[in-house]
């Protein structure tokens, strides 16, 4: 008889990110989360209040090597990339980065994430959704090579007012003139690295991409450099909470890929997302969305994405009326909550937090065409022992916070 | 000499006095904060006092700041940011240490090591106080009413305390009745065995006064640090980054957006009476400012002893401000440090650095150090709360350095012979002393050290008799008898002068309810 296997086959197990030696070692409350098909630490804490607080005072150093990672190279780079997403890349300059959503050719998206320029004919592309069938649908006729590169490149993300003397520390070059999404070629542990001004927590923040090899090395090294700078292992639930705070959505939880939606309803648009500062509709050329984002530009859209910041004293109220403190959860809440005005619902919050930093309930939602300006009252449900009611609430212009060192 | 005039002139540049002139400005007034000092902030206050090296010279946590506070004068855009202060650890005598940590089952386990009766009885104790806490809570909020009053105001808050009173079951009205007239110590020797658990409880109830954990009263203290407790993951408790300083620098900053002028170096000598009314105030310099009224966000014999001739006020008012009783019992040690203390007890850096170490291992010792200083002495083995403030906000201290908060009871203001040089000193090296025991590196580890007895802080600060809550928290000098019987309502006999700081109800902390309150009473008469 086979003795009974302990351990599963590595077929059945999610995938680890390559530092999972270390991460696995750190995560005290085992909350492991699904990213990307791998497993990410939910946090490292048995609380978040210590990471969130990284990120907001000190530096927070979050493994983001999940991010799905393609590498588009050859003479037609840029024009495929100029076909799929809305912003005009042959404006991208060597060492800039693009923040982006592309669409389908209904102008809905499919999926945000960044676009590098790592050299003359070489660019990274950053996403939350596998999109190598549809670079490769896209690229046909192009003088282009497109390589999936998001096992071989682990990333880390330093977020925080202390990431750069950390990187000053750390890195064969001082990043003091690295500016706000730019990336430049550096050294760590005098192992290769690229650093990148970017991240999704709305502080001061870079996003350091390697060679999976060298992952544990260089995530030594940062710990060991940014010890007096306090450094500290994040998870990904307090990243959720300040990615909120800076107004920041996330595809699957704030708004569905265009080709993963069952009905029209479920899409948006980036003027809906509030990024129709990436649609440049002054480039020449078709582009995949064009004319639909074309005739959204001229009509106007139905929905937008804003903040809503609900009456704290509101709140009190309603759990005070069955003897209750207010009961909200540490952390970010990913589930839809209707938003009302005058008795009809016109929107709803697709992720709510309480802000720590602010010291308020804020939730992300989306709004219909007249009631998403800023100042409009509204109310929003909430779910009082067992019981809905609505709290009170205005939308908000996004982001919430945005401290001034942010782009510094 | 020079002449200004005002809406409001507000005394005092501490966070209530800054507040105050915020709610104030908010409504459309024109307001000058006044500030003795070069600095604002009062006790609430960063200084660099080794190059490098900054402190929370005097308060240094944040423990009830009102959010709505914070969110009214939009706090966070100005700066503020409250970083968690998450555990307690109470170093032993036998080498061992007892553990609060900031996680249920961690601290479930940690007292379950020492006591497994008093692991279960510490879940039972953390909610029936934070249902008291919750019971009482509503009244923090309210301005006190006077009893003897029959004013529709006062009957309005009465019938609200009435209501309050009648929405308690039979159980909850018998502990709070105990809770407020009980030792600490009684307490908490109702509930558990172990010397350490109760030691550090005890001492909670006894930070601010010049009472021992065995004086009745003193369980009501306790209460108060629930108060927090019951908002969770809201609570507004911990370390300001930047230090406590760094509270009144965003609600300066919030204040001077909304157009308050903020003058420092501008002492006030006297309050300007004229026609029966405050109209005004004289600095020591000579120059005058005119105002509708005045706010006084000093502390309470300054405000009604020194500020005001007494003509001015009735004699029982008078009287009563006299018998208020102003005792500063505690000091604090401020260490600038090369490295971070070792103890004994958790050795290497670790979390323990985080949060607070209590010097506290029993009810006795806590008692003991009254003992001394009942009779004129400082605490030979003194209690403390210590925080290493550069381990929750690395901007305090260089790189790789450190500084140390350390908060000393008991330190009698009116030491035996009086303080001087050498009682300064003799006091700061208890405190090193006492640390040694239990973190023997420390002395190796001092850069600089800053002593500060109850006489330094009336000195720097400008609090009479240096009692960090202006006044202690007594029963009988609490709600609708702070800081006067019939006066608690932020008003004063004096009309349009007001107070509005931690001598008058609710008390002390960096708190600012006072401040919001009283400014909320003078918009209220104004549009009478």
């Amino acid at each position: 008889m086979p003795e009974p296997s302990t351990v599963h086959h590595p077929l059945y197990q999610l995938k680890r990110t390559p530092f999972h030696a270390r991460t696995s070692q750190l995560c005290l409350p085992h909350n492991w989360r699904r990213w990307g098909g791998c497993i990410a630490a939910g946090s490292y804490d048995l609380g978040l209040d210590r990471e969130y607080w990284a990120i907001r005072n000190h530096a927070a150093l979050i493994d983001v090597s999940p991010l799905m990672k393609y590498e588009i190279e050859g003479p037609d780079a840029a024009r495929l990339l100029d076909k799929v997403i809305p912003r005009n890349v042959q404006k991208l300059a060597v060492g800039q980065v693009y923040y982006t959503a592309w669409c389908d050719d209904d102008g809905k998206m499919l999926d945000d994430g960044t676009v590098t320029r790592l050299d003359e004919q070489r660019y990274r592309l950053t996403a939350a959704e596998p999109q190598l069938r549809w670079l490769a649908l896209n690229a046909v006729g192009f003088d282009v090579r497109v390589r999936e590169l998001t096992e071989q490149v682990a990333a880390l993300s330093l977020q925080g007012p202390k990431s750069r003397p950390i990187l000053n520390r750390c890195c064969g070059t001082p990043v003091d003139d690295l500016r706000y999404f730019r990336m430049a070629p550096n050294t760590i542990d005098g192992r290769p690295v690229t650093i990148s001004r970017t991240g999704y927590t709305g502080d001061l923040g870079y996003e350091i991409w390697m060679d999976a090899a060298d992952a544990l090395p260089i995530w030594d090294s940062l710990l060991r450099d940014g010890h007096d700078h306090g450094i500290t292992p994040c998870g990904i639930l307090a990243m959720d909470m300040a990615r909120v705070e800076a107004g920041l959505f996330m595809l699957d939880v704030d708004y569905t890929a265009a080709h993963h939606a069952w009905i029209g309803g479920q899409k948006s648009s980036p003027y809906e997302m509030g990024l129709g500062w990436t649609v440049a509709l002054d480039k020449p050329g078709y582009f995949v969305g064009r004319r639909a984002l074309e005739r959204e530009q001229r009509e106007g859209s139905t929905y937008r994405f804003v903040g809503i910041e609900v009456d704290w004293e509101s709140l009190e109220r309603a759990y005070a009326s069955v003897g209750l403190p207010p009961q909200i959860p540490g952390m970010a809440v990913r589930g839809s909550l209707p938003i009302y005005r005058a008795g009809r619902q016109v929107g709803y919050a697709s992720t709510s937090t309480w802000s720590p930093l602010l010291k308020k309930y804020i939730a992300l939602a989306h709004v219909e065409r007249p009631h998403f300006e800023p100042g409009t009252n509204v109310t929003i449900e909430i779910t009082v022992e067992h019981r809905r009611r609505q709290a009170t609430a205005r939308v908000v212009a996004l982001p919430f916070y945005e401290p001034e060192w942010k782009k510094k | 000499m020079a002449s200004y005039t005002f809406d409001a002139i507000v005394i005092g540049a501490g966070h209530n006095g800054l507040i105050a002139a915020c709610y104030l400005a908010r409504a459309g007034r024109k307001v000058v904060v006044l500030e003795r000092r070069d600095i604002v902030g009062g006790a609430a206050v960063t200084e660099e006092i080794f190059p490098g090296y900054r402190f929370s010279e005097f308060s240094y946590v944040v423990s009830l700041l009102r959010p709505e506070i914070i969110r009214d004068l939009e706090l966070p855009r100005h700066g503020l940011k409250i970083l968690p202060l998450p555990s307690t650890v109470t170093p032993l005598d036998n080498g061992d240490y007892l553990a609060g940590w900031d996680d249920h089952d961690l601290t479930r386990r940690e007292i379950y090591r020492h006591s497994p009766l008093d692991a279960e009885a510490y879940d039972e104790y953390s909610r029936v106080m934070a249902r008291a806490a919750k019971a009482i809570k509503p009244i923090i909020g309210l301005v006190p009413p006077d009893p003897s009053s029959l004013g529709w105001r006062d009957l309005k808050g009465l019938l609200k305390l009435g209501r309050f009173g009648a929405s308690l079951s039979e159980t909850e009205l018998y502990r709070i009745s105990k809770l407020v007239t009980q030792s600490s110590a009684d307490l908490l020797e109702e509930w558990f065995e172990l010397d350490a658990l109760k030691g550090t409880k005890a001492a909670s109830g006894i930070i601010g006064t010049f009472l021992g954990p065995r004086s009745p009263g003193t369980a009501y203290v306790l209460l108060h640090h629930y108060m927090g407790e019951i908002d969770g993951a809201f609570r507004a408790w911990g370390f300001a980054k930047n230090g406590t300083g760094g509270v009144t620098a965003a609600i300066a900053s919030s204040a001077r957006a909304l157009g308050v002028e903020i003058r420092t170096g501008a002492a006030v000598d006297k309050v300007v009476v004229k026609g029966g009314r405050a109209a005004g105030v004289a600095l020591a310099n000579g120059d005058e400012y005119e105002a509708k009224v005045v706010l006084s966000a000093a502390d309470p014999k300054r405000s009604f002893l020194q500020f005001v001739d007494p003509q001015h006020f009735p004699d029982e008012f008078v009287e009563a401000l006299r018998n208020f009783r102003v005792r500063g019992s505690s000091g604090k040690v401020n260490i600038a440090l090369s490295e971070l203390p070792q103890f004994t007890c958790l050795p290497g850096e670790g979390p323990l650095h985080r949060g607070a170490v209590s010097i506290s291992p029993s009810i006795d010792y806590v008692e003991r150090a009254y003992d001394d200083a009942k009779y004129g002495q400082f605490s030979r083995q003194p209690y403390m709360d210590i925080i290493f403030p550069s381990m929750i906000d690395r901007d305090m201290a260089p790189p790789g350095h450190h500084v140390m908060s350390c908060f000393v009871q008991y330190a009698p203001y009116d030491i035996e012979g009086g303080w001087d040089d050498a009682k300064r000193e003799a006091f700061g090296e208890t405190v090193i002393a006492t640390i040694e025991k239990y973190a023997p590196n420390i002395r190796r580890a001092i850069v600089g050290k800053q002593v500060i007895t109850p006489k330094d802080i009336e000195r720097i600060a400008g609090i009479t008799g240096g009692n960090i809550f202006h006044g202690e928290l007594l029963l009988h000098q609490l709600f609708f008898l702070r800081p006067a019987p019939q006066w608690a309502d932020f008003r004063t006999p004096l009309p349009g002068y007001y107070f509005g700081a931690a001598g008058a109800h609710p008390g002390g902390g960096v708190m600012g309810a006072a401040g919001k309150m009283a400014a909320e009473e003078v918009l209220q008469d104004w549009r009478k």
